[in-house]
């Protein structure tokens, strides 16, 4: 029997099981293949898996605990499948979509048409911390603004696809999908066997490809990319060290790197070495002591000044976080309509922008069902879920909106879709969301068939951030 | 390879190393304490004197009872060299290496520091402490196995072999240092045989008091103990096996890098001049006089590898 006992028919979207009670068509296969399996053999796989992703040190720090306190994302056995035809549709969305946000930039730093046009105010990247003003009028190498972006998708239906967030600064993630799919290859050889999925193996080799393509001018030669920590205390430090290890690029935090006659260059065991790309995984405010953060420890004094000079090719760009805004969010079907003359291939989750009194006014009505979030937030902190939290929180957060309603966007909660995940008494249904990784040269964009699928391992629970105790599982793309 | 990786590969060897020979210390010493209760304080005292920790351990607890010697060696956080800060330190500094280190070596210093952690959460019984000690042990050699058989044979090898041959020969220097005095008398009364169990502890500090006997037989005497540890070339933890090893490996990195370094001429004069032997010499200048010096010119053969591959800026 395929249901555990707990699995009711809900009102959600479930990708495995139609409402009808079949299985749909994307999981045949793959259920077909789970009936016929022990579930015991599942379960003690289950813990295998988690021993290895121990072994191997998958573990993030969660801020403001313990030093000794790395924990595991749960990772659920149960893949995420979604068929040749709907990838095809998410895929042409998502390009769209990134195209359009590359150009954006482009324009936001140049000049300002889309301001000009009146499509997009004015005050919102005038006022916006994330706007960098010294990137105005400056090219990055390529014209490329957002080289790695992960975008947020998510389904209500069996048609109904709607992209949740933009994450075009450092979104992280991406070394769980190989991961997890290493996992599942081990555990479950003989499913790839019967099951015709699309790799996602060649996303290291597709990064360092892309990053070399926007190589600055400075370069000569092979371009030398490397990847730019924090350190073995950031969260995500197994992310930034595995993709530098699966690229042969080198892995620096700042102290390894200073400037030597105007190039960026590391401290190597046999003198500086220059640097033509390097792909950062700090905050734009942490790059350069001397420009950004006098305080930073984190980056380089003086790369600024480099990187005007086209030495270097500093990836995302800086000043890109401003495409991440969530207030920003809310116009990306003109931004997208602006620049690429076609209608947005997929929708934007309805927003109320609380800045503006008649939204803030909606928004204070009809709190308790809706989701509000920090216009600079990430990682599900700052946010309320209007339908799960209490008399007491809400009313502290109509304290804070009505404090400061220029910091919150507010969105109708949505019936995130489902997919089972394996428990003990047997496929339960959670929900999901789709992070799919996207990169962006001159060459053209490139999206690996997938990306990551986290999943919220609480009944009902609609947070499926890791931080706040989601997992994630296997995304399957098939093959036509 | 960044300076920064290169210097946490030879750290991560170093205190790999340093937490076994830390548990061959405590070891011999805990043998000591069980057979000669009245000299236990003693020992203890010279274990941690050899660890370098004598102090630390006086300013937190006082007496040298076995009980707590042994739980400050093992398990203590505030103690620098404790196995756990230690094995911590090396996942640390494997963890800022990782990219330099093969899966296999990762996975085997992640899965020593995973086991040590779960070995050491609550003190340690008597009963239990060899069995301890010998996971500690075979912990280490595990990771050992990997880096052998599976890193490339370049500058990133090197570099490790010379944490580990460097913390060694400190250790092996600091045992002679902290005994020295035990094996001075004999040498000035001939014919006089030194304390049995004593020199064994020596050897056992070292797991090398099986080789011995095979090599010298029944006889013990201080002048071979000490030609044993310090000029034996065949044996591993020998103060001339470790400096003839790093000479070669410095060697293997000025060839690599086409360009000879200074750590590398010293290195070499360390074993021209301190390691040529014959051992009466070593005992005519004064035992202690050669394994002070001998420390001194070990910490600064580590400076100058330090500097002259930029460890750190």
């Amino acid at each position: 029997m395929l249901r555990g006992k707990g699995w009711r028919i809900s009102v959600f979207f479930d990708e495995m099981m139609s409402q009808e009670g079949g299985t749909r068509s994307p999981y045949r296969d793959y259920c077909g293949w789970f009936e016929a399996e022990d579930a015991a053999r599942i379960q003690r796989k289950t813990q295998q898996a988690e021993a290895f992703f121990r072994t191997t040190g998958i573990t993030f720090n969660v801020y403001g605990q313990a030093d000794a306190d790395e924990r595991l994302i749960p990772f659920d056995v149960v893949p995420r499948i979604i068929s040749a035809s709907e990838w095809r549709r998410l895929s042409r969305g998502i390009e769209q979509r990134v195209r359009a946000l590359n150009a954006f930039l482009h324009d936001i730093y140049h000049r300002q048409e889309i301001l000009r046009a009146g499509r997009v105010p004015t005050s919102l990247i005038a006022g916006n911390e994330a706007f960098l003003p010294m990137m105005m009028g400056l090219d990055p190498p390529g014209g490329i603004y957002t080289h790695i972006s992960g975008t947020d998708i998510v389904r209500t239906g069996a048609d109904e696809f709607y992209v949740l967030e933009d994450n075009a600064r450092t979104p992280s993630g991406v070394s769980y999908m190989l991961e997890n799919r290493e996992t599942m290859l081990q555990m479950f050889p003989e499913l790839f066997a019967k099951i015709p999925v699309r790799e996602v193996s060649d996303y290291p080799i597709n990064l360092l490809k892309s990053l070399a393509a926007c190589a600055p001018p400075a370069c000569q030669g092979t371009p030398t990319v490397a990847v730019l920590t924090p350190g073995i205390h950031n969260s995500a430090y197994y992310e930034h060290s595995f993709l530098a290890d699966h690229m042969g690029a080198e892995l620096v935090e700042g102290h390894d790197l200073r400037v030597v006659d105007g190039r960026v260059a590391m401290r190597t065991t046999q003198g500086y070495k220059a640097i033509d790309v390097l792909y950062r995984r700090v905050d734009d405010d942490y790059l350069d002591p001397l420009n950004f953060r006098p305080d930073s420890m984190l980056g380089v004094p003086g790369i600024w000044d480099v990187y005007r000079a086209g030495g270097i090719t500093i990836a995302n760009a800086p000043g890109t976080g401003i495409a991440d805004d969530k207030a920003l969010y809310s116009y990306m079907p003109d931004i997208i309509e602006f620049y690429t003359g076609e209608k947005a291939l997929l929708p934007n989750v309805p927003t109320w922008r609380c800045s503006e009194p008649d939204h803030l006014r909606e928004v204070l009505d009809r709190l308790p069902e809706l989701v509000v979030k920090e216009v600079h937030g990430s990682g599900g902190y700052g946010m309320l879920v209007g339908p799960a939290a209490s008399r007491k929180e809400l009313a502290a957060f109509r304290a804070k909106l009505e404090a400061n309603p220029g910091n919150y966007i507010a969105q109708p909660t949505l019936s995130l879709s489902t997919v089972p995940i394996f428990t003990k008494k047997g496929l339960a249904p959670r929900h999901v969301d789709l992070r799919p990784f996207v990169l962006m040269s001159p060459q053209g964009v490139t999206i690996t068939p997938g990306g990551l699928t986290r999943v919220a391992m609480t009944s009902g629970s609609l947070v499926v951030n890791s931080s706040q105790g989601g997992g994630t599982k296997d995304t399957w793309v098939l093959e036509d | 390879m960044l300076g920064k990786t290169a210097g946490s590969l030879f750290w991560m060897a170093r205190y790999l190393e340093r937490s076994e020979n830390n548990a061959r210390l405590i070891d011999a010493g805990f043998r000591i304490a069980l057979t000669r209760s009245a000299t236990a304080p003693a020992e203890w005292k010279s274990v941690l004197v050899t660890a370098g920790v004598n102090q630390a351990f006086q300013a937190t607890h006082g007496d040298y009872s076995s009980a707590r010697v042994i739980d400050f060696l093992l398990r203590d956080p505030a103690n620098p060299s404790s196995i756990i800060s230690v094995v911590k330190q090396a996942r640390d500094n494997a963890r800022t290496a990782r990219t330099a280190l093969t899966r296999e070596t990762w996975e085997a210093v992640n899965t020593s520091w995973m086991t040590l952690v779960a070995l050491l959460k609550r003190p340690v019984r008597e009963d239990d402490l060899p069995d301890v000690l010998t996971t500690i042990r075979q912990q280490s050699a595990q990771v050992r196995g990997a880096i052998n058989g599976t890193m490339l044979r370049n500058d990133g090898y090197y570099f490790s072999l010379l944490g580990t041959l460097l913390e060694r020969a400190d250790n092996t220097a600091r045992i002679l240092d902290v005994k020295y005095y035990l094996l001075l008398p004999s040498v000035a009364h001939i014919g006089t045989t030194i304390d049995n169990v004593q020199w064994e502890t020596i050897l056992r500090s070292v797991s090398a008091h099986r080789a011995y006997r095979w090599l010298y037989g029944a006889e013990i005497s201080a002048l071979k103990i000490a030609e044993f540890l310090i000029l034996y070339r065949q044996m591993p933890r020998s103060l001339a096996f470790c400096c003839e090893r790093m000479e070669d490996n410095l060697g293997q990195l000025a060839e690599g890098y086409g360009e000879p370094t200074e750590a590398g001429r010293m290195a070499a004069a360390l074993n021209r001049e301190r390691l040529a032997g014959p051992i009466q010499s070593i005992f005519d200048g004064g035992l202690h006089e050669y394994v002070t010096g001998f420390l001194r010119a070990t910490a600064a053969l580590a400076r100058q590898i330090e500097r002259d591959y930029r460890f750190v800026e």
